[in-house]
């Protein structure tokens, strides 16, 4: 799990070019969108595909993903319960 | 300041729905969309979308217009030759040269058709790279200037869905304050892997027939067409004595400078450019009797419309469709079709049918026309809004 | 037209135009086939977040729309409009690219809503939460001079007081590889290297103290032979109630491929008396190359000076009032541009 959420912040950071964001500057905890990262819709978007490619989810429902993209700790436990890849 | 008036003397288009004025004319009148799964060239989405399309190839539309075969059209420039020959045709145009003529065309994503199956391998023999040059989005509009015999004031606009709405303004514009004469002005664009892709990314394409202003719309159907309007002063109407179809009476374009793809909450980019163009126009809202309004059928475009729509018209607002549930979303030709379609009202004094829709969106509670209808029209208002912000408003009235 | 003055101008070249106290005194000679801009720090401009998504042509518009707004002392203009030739043609391969590689899957968004040609004008009234007038023109090397041209005819109607006028474009790193191949199995290919800039301006209907000059008149022209550009040129000025001897300084887009027999036949038949200019030499060709040559024009009636690095000859006059550029690419896009000091 620990990695997993490693792997996620660095993918993160590299695919929202988060250039001033290093790995240790994003607890499992903060919020990505608004106050935390500062994410915003296009973001969501961003970050559907990535779900898509590297762990075979789809979400089509920006919505959705509204809810799965709350922070780290809960984007890994939701990839952990329905990655097909 | 402004003495002249500008005349609409000739239209020509080409969409999903027919490849003349008649043609589109008839499909409106008789309901019959244009929405089918895409057939002129594969792409792995072609059963996740329907579009808007022009069932021909573009070998026939080359022979269409008897083009050489080492021709290095885009579709977009093929299409866009076609309509505005159409409307050049239909105002009675002999020579060209006889008056102070511009063309303003707009295209979004301009020769990409073309580029995206040459793209890698440009330089493998002459037939890829010939086909560098139409990438321009300056290439269309050249083409059909060429086509035509233009050969002073010529250029192209790119503001995303509204740019043939913003050509259509300029040209007014231009002729009002009297720089040119006649002005042609319209838009082009073919469909391509690239929008296709581009709109998919945003989530924001429909699997099924489009259903604008409907509570459970699920986002647009692109459609490729092209369209020209004839534009032309005081002076060459009296000359001639010539038809006019109808004038260009409004016009308003603002920025919502609010996000890159979505609209305001409250709509404010789509307020002031109807505003202005009422404003220009030096009509009340009233005087609005039909509406087409942009309507793309996705969740935000279509909210955030209709709340603009409500803080200028109140409780009151006026008939409205949108047509894109016909045509799809012609992107930087969708202000054209649709102005040729507000034109066609006003000359059939009809109002065309806003397809698919069943229930109201449940914030706006306001019902689209769906079905024919005919009334006394005078004022008719087109709305175009593109990403970026950029938001047009026409406003059209009754020819003599 | 009512009378439109440039009151802030500001240059993102392959030379150091981004400091405003610099005009061209020490060059940098290029003699590589393309060259980039030399990019001030973006962050100095754009917060980081915002930025990340943006496109090297997005930075550079918002980074010389600030310049040339803060030149003029101006917050916020009345309306936005630019000019580009490719847009951001970096963002266009990325996205083609992706939809050629991953055969239609797992694309992004970013570089698609970068590719649409009037993201820097949007993004820009987004900075500036700007919400009036806002257009991008896209034709080839006359985008710039019909931004311009709107731009005056806005002043002209009263529907704007100021405008930010620009011009943006990426050398980007694929197509213009295939340019260059192209140019180079022509006869007489363009002599100068592909480049790449931001120029933007403040254009309003009041002169200030720090004026630059007035913008007089734009005329844009699809298709010439190098004859009857000099009748075109002639009337131009004929409807400018100017002769050819008003003319001080002629502003050339010369490039070195065969097309430049347009600009000979000026200099020699009918500007050999007076300063003659160039500049592609040092800001590369580009679609909005020209709007480099408009802010070496607006320089040189603020400054009466003309460098040495852009002198085609060596006549010089005591004084620079009336400046007239003219460029065109390929035999097509011509447009003069007029311009006088104030």
């Amino acid at each position: 799990m620990d990695a997993l959420k490693q792997e996620l912040k660095k993918n993160i950071i590299e695919q929202l070019n988060l250039e001033d964001f290093t790995v240790e500057d994003i607890l499992d905890d903060d919020p990505l969108f608004g106050d935390g990262l500062g994410l915003d819709s296009i973001d969501a978007l961003e970050l559907i595909v990535l779900l898509d490619k590297d762990y075979g989810i789809k979400l089509t429902d920006p919505i959705e993903g509204k809810i799965v993209f709350k922070s780290i700790e809960v984007l890994a436990n939701y990839i952990t319960e329905n990655r097909t890849k | 300041m402004f003495q002249n008036r500008v005349a609409i003397t000739g239209m020509g288009i080409v969409s999903s729905i027919g490849n003349t004025v008649e043609e589109n004319l008839k499909s409106l009148l008789k309901s019959k969309n244009g929405i089918s799964p895409i057939i002129n060239f594969k792409t792995r989405h072609l059963h996740d979308i329907k579009v808007g399309e022009i069932l021909k190839t573009n070998a026939q539309l080359a022979t269409f217009l008897k083009l050489p075969k080492d021709h290095n059209y885009s579709r977009t420039a093929l299409l866009g030759c076609i309509a505005a020959k159409q409307a050049v045709a239909k105002a009675k145009i002999k020579d060209i040269s006889l008056h102070r003529t511009g063309l303003i065309s707009s295209t979004s994503v301009g020769g990409m058709d073309m580029t995206e199956r040459h793209f890698k391998k440009f330089h493998e023999n002459k037939n890829s790279s010939k086909f560098i040059s139409s990438h321009y989005a300056s290439d269309s509009t050249e083409k059909i200037a060429d086509q035509l015999g233009i050969t002073q004031y010529i250029t192209t606009i790119s503001t995303a869905c509204s740019s043939a709405a913003n050509a259509i303004m300029l040209g007014t514009r231009l002729i009002k304050t009297g720089q040119l004469d006649r002005v042609i002005v319209g838009g082009t664009d073919a469909l391509s892997k690239f929008t296709i892709n581009g709109f998919k990314t945003l989530l924001i394409l429909s699997d099924t027939d489009c259903a604008p202003f409907d509570a459970d719309r699920k986002g647009l159907n692109l459609g490729e067409a092209a369209a020209y309007l004839i534009l032309e002063s005081d002076a060459i109407v009296d000359e001639g004595n010539k038809e006019v179809l109808a004038y260009v009476e409004g016009y308003g374009n603002a920025n919502d400078a609010f996000h890159q793809t979505a609209s305001s909450d409250n709509g404010e980019g789509a307020y002031l450019a109807m505003r202005k163009a009422l404003d220009v126009a030096n009509i009340q809202p009233e005087q609005i009797d039909y509406i087409n309004v942009h309507g793309t059928a996705t969740p935000n475009n279509d909210l955030s419309e209709g709340i603009a729509m409500k803080r200028i018209f109140g409780e009151r607002v006026p008939d409205f469709s949108s047509t894109k549930a016909f045509t799809g979303h012609a992107l930087a030709a969708a202000g054209a079709i649709e102005g040729v379609f507000s034109i066609l009202a006003l000359q059939n004094q009809v109002m065309f049918p806003n397809l698919n829709f069943q229930t109201s969106i449940p914030e706006l509670k306001i019902i689209p026309i769906t079905k024919v209808i005919n009334k006394p029209l005078k004022y008719v208002l087109s709305n175009s809004f593109g990403f970026g912000g950029n938001c047009s408003t026409l406003i059209f009235s009754k020819g003599k | 037209m009512k009378a439109c003055f440039i009151n802030g101008v500001a240059s993102i070249s392959a030379q150091a135009t981004f400091n405003q106290s610099c005009f061209l005194e020490d060059v940098i000679v290029h003699n590589s086939k393309t060259i980039n801009a030399i990019h001030p720090n973006y962050k100095d401009f754009i917060n980081p977040i915002t930025g990340r998504r943006m496109a090297t042509g997005v930075k550079m518009g918002i980074a010389a729309s600030k310049l040339a707004l803060d030149s003029a002392q101006l917050a916020c203009p009345d309306a936005i409009i630019t000019g580009t030739g490719m847009g951001c043609i970096e963002d266009s391969e990325k996205f083609l690219n992706s939809i050629i590689e991953n055969d239609e899957q797992y694309l992004t968004p970013t570089s698609f809503i970068n590719s649409t040609h009037n993201t820097v004008a949007a993004q820009i009234a987004l900075t500036l939460d700007c919400k009036g007038y806002n257009v991008s023109y896209v034709h080839g090397s006359v985008s710039f001079e019909s931004a311009l041209y709107d731009a005056q005819l806005l002043l002209h109607e009263n529907e704007a007081s100021n405008v930010l006028v620009g011009a943006v474009d990426e050398l980007g790193n694929q197509f213009i590889q295939d340019i260059v191949i192209s140019e180079e199995n022509q006869s007489q290919a363009i002599l100068t290297p592909f480049g790449e800039g931001a120029h933007f301006f403040t254009i309003s209907s009041s002169r200030q103290d720090g004026s630059y000059c007035e913008l007089k008149a734009i005329q844009i022209i699809n298709i010439a032979t190098p004859d009857s550009i000099q009748e075109n040129l002639k009337e131009f000025l004929n409807q400018n109630r100017l002769l050819l001897s008003d003319v001080d300084v002629i502003v050339l887009g010369c490039n070195g491929d065969e097309f430049d027999c347009y600009y000979h036949n000026l200099q020699r038949l009918l500007f050999d008396t007076i300063p003659q200019i160039h500049y592609k030499h040092l800001c590369g060709e580009f679609f909005t190359a020209s709007a480099f040559g408009f802010w070496v024009a607006t320089n040189i009636l603020k400054k009466q000076y003309i460098p040495n690095s852009v002198k085609l000859n060596n006549v010089e006059k005591s004084r620079y009032k009336n400046v007239l550029l003219y460029n065109q690419f390929k035999g097509r896009q011509h447009s003069f541009t007029l311009l006088t000091s104030c």
